[in-house]
């Protein structure tokens, strides 16, 4: 009992940052039906950001805040350099595009920075833990699933209640009809990158703190990690994507501390089998988007 | 207020309209009607700015707007309420009139929710309902309140009535009607024709992407021969039709 609540505790922690990633994919998916496998580029970015910021001698508290500003930034610029190009292109051209701006990113940072790892310290508080009856919590994971929890507050507040995230939503389901209707499509494209951004920026933020270091290639994991709980909340489905990101997280630590030793370290293929199961009795995630395809 | 001057739209090699060229005058209502397949959508849209023609102009006022994006429309008073409705299935009634007055103010577009709400008594019950949940004429209200949102000039539907069981195709015309004596422009697609004759001030016959008559509704109404074509050949109504 207490070995599942502490583990529950730890699955809701990492499934948050999942979560963020998650939700920034969907929203990208919803309004422009690309599915964006650049979007750990935006982790990556922040990654070299961070050694940056902290090879000068600044703190978390300098880092967190530009780690945001850059990561809403890049997702911007990739936009207008490579994704504004293939606007209302087949799905494919666009998944194609995305793994392009992925390896090009890639290239750059190996090429003009170096392929070795950099290292950065992570914050002190980060190994602290506290005590509530039998169960050991860590600090950190009460920090992330708080943070998470606000972020989202104030995500579905903005798509909610403003103009904005109205505008979103109907792009979403129409986009065509969100035009009709006087919508801009550059300001509602760029919006999404924006809020992307800013939710990549987030999960980057606990992503670094618990690595303390990065790669060229830092970006792959997080990104199939947001993909992946993207496809199983329902691709477009906003709340799927939160969903998909929590259960992805759970079953991660949940499976790892359960399963035999001797198979422990199979925890990754363990998890993509019950996706495939979770596929054949839902093919369109837990949460399903039923709705025409955008032509 | 509207001229659309020798418009060709093609899909790949396809023509789907032929040379078009109508006009539509302030405080007008006009009539588009023809077969399935005749290019009326297709030439809705094209104005609308959904579409790029091959060919031709569109003016409104003088200006050329041929090829301007359709947010750009909206801005410049075109509205469509497009084929179909396309509502935001997921938004409720009330945020569906929102994104309509996209283009307002905030100040605006509460004065014209109150506007709207007036018009239109059956959305004002169901304002927080998704628009998923409504039924079809309910919907189709919906279609044309959002499109009323952002005060058009010149106001196009795209077959209002499809799809409607008869008495609420009464109310959709007795809206379009309504939406007349309150002096606007409109430009309707219809298959429907009696109706539409019935309603409008002038029509135009679109056949095969060309245009094969224009006049009065009145005098169209009489020409029983220009819709033996249509599928079914029930366009006209026969009370109508008589001579």
């Amino acid at each position: 009992m207490t070995e599942l609540a502490q583990n529950v505790i730890d699955g809701l922690g990492r499934g948050s940052i999942y979560a963020l990633l998650a939700l920034g994919i969907a929203v990208i998916f919803g309004v422009m039906h690309l599915l964006n496998f650049a979007h750990g580029e935006l982790i990556t970015v922040s990654g070299y950001v961070a050694y940056w910021v902290f090879s000068a001698g600044l703190s978390w508290y300098w880092i967190a805040p530009l780690v945001v500003l850059v990561s809403v930034g890049t997702a911007l610029a990739i936009e207008q350099i490579a994704f504004r190009w293939v606007r209302g292109a087949a799905d494919f051209t666009m998944l194609l595009t995305s793994f392009g701006v992925h390896f090009v990113v890639q290239a750059l940072f190996f090429m003009y920075v170096s392929a070795s790892v950099r290292n950065f310290d992570r914050p002190r508080w980060i190994t602290n833990t506290f005590d509530i009856g039998p169960v050991t919590i860590e600090v950190f994971d009460v920090v992330v699933i708080v943070v998470t929890a606000l972020t989202l507050a104030a995500t579905a507040a903005v798509l909610q209640r403003t103009m904005f995230g109205l505008s979103l939503r109907a792009a979403a389901e129409d986009f065509d009809a969100a035009r009709l209707m006087g919508v801009k499509s550059d300001r509602v494209i760029r919006g999404a990158f924006a809020l992307s951004g800013v939710l990549a920026g987030i999960a980057a933020i606990f992503w670094l703190m618990r690595a303390g270091q990065t790669t060229p290639s830092a970006g792959i994991t997080p990104m199939l990690k947001g993909v992946l709980a993207a496809l199983i909340g329902g691709l477009g489905s906003l709340r799927g994507a939160v969903l998909g990101g929590l259960v992805l997280g759970l079953a991660e630590v949940l499976l790892r501390s359960r399963l035999p030793d001797g198979i422990a370290g199979l925890t990754d293929g363990v998890v993509f089998v019950l996706i495939a199961l979770l596929f054949i009795f839902r093919p369109g995630g837990l949460i399903t988007v039923s709705r025409a395809e955008r032509v | 207020m509207l001229d659309i001057d020798g418009l060709t739209v093609r899909y790949g090699s396809i023509s789907a309209v032929r040379g078009v060229s109508l006009s539509v005058s302030g405080g007008e209502v006009v009539g588009l009607i023809g077969p399935n397949g005749a290019g009326k959508t297709t030439l809705l849209n094209t104005v609308a700015g959904l579409l790029h023609p091959a060919s031709g102009h569109v003016r409104l006022d003088g200006t050329d707007i041929t090829g301007f994006a359709p947010d750009r429309l909206l801005r410049l008073g075109v509205a469509l309420v497009p084929e179909h409705r396309r509502l935001f299935t997921d938004l409720t009634v009330v945020e569906n009139l929102r994104v309509g007055a996209a283009t307002l103010p905030g100040r605006e577009r509460s004065v014209m929710l109150d506007e709207i709400a007036d018009l239109f008594e059956v959305l004002r019950q169901k304002w927080t309902t998704p628009a998923g949940y409504l039924s079809g004429g309910e919907a189709q209200q919906l279609a044309i309140a959002r499109a009323l949102m952002s005060r058009p000039r010149l106001l196009m539907m795209d077959e209002p009535s499809l799809g409607l069981a008869p008495v609420l195709v009464d109310v959709v015309f007795e809206l379009i009607d309504q939406l007349r004596t309150q002096g606007r422009t409109l430009l309707v697609v219809e298959q429907n024709a009696a109706r539409m004759l019935d309603v409008a001030d002038r029509a135009y016959v679109l056949r095969s992407g060309e245009m094969a008559a224009s006049g009065s509704g009145a005098e169209l109404a009489r020409r029983s021969d220009l819709f033996e074509t249509f599928v079914g050949g029930v366009a006209v109504g026969t009370e109508d039709a008589g001579p």
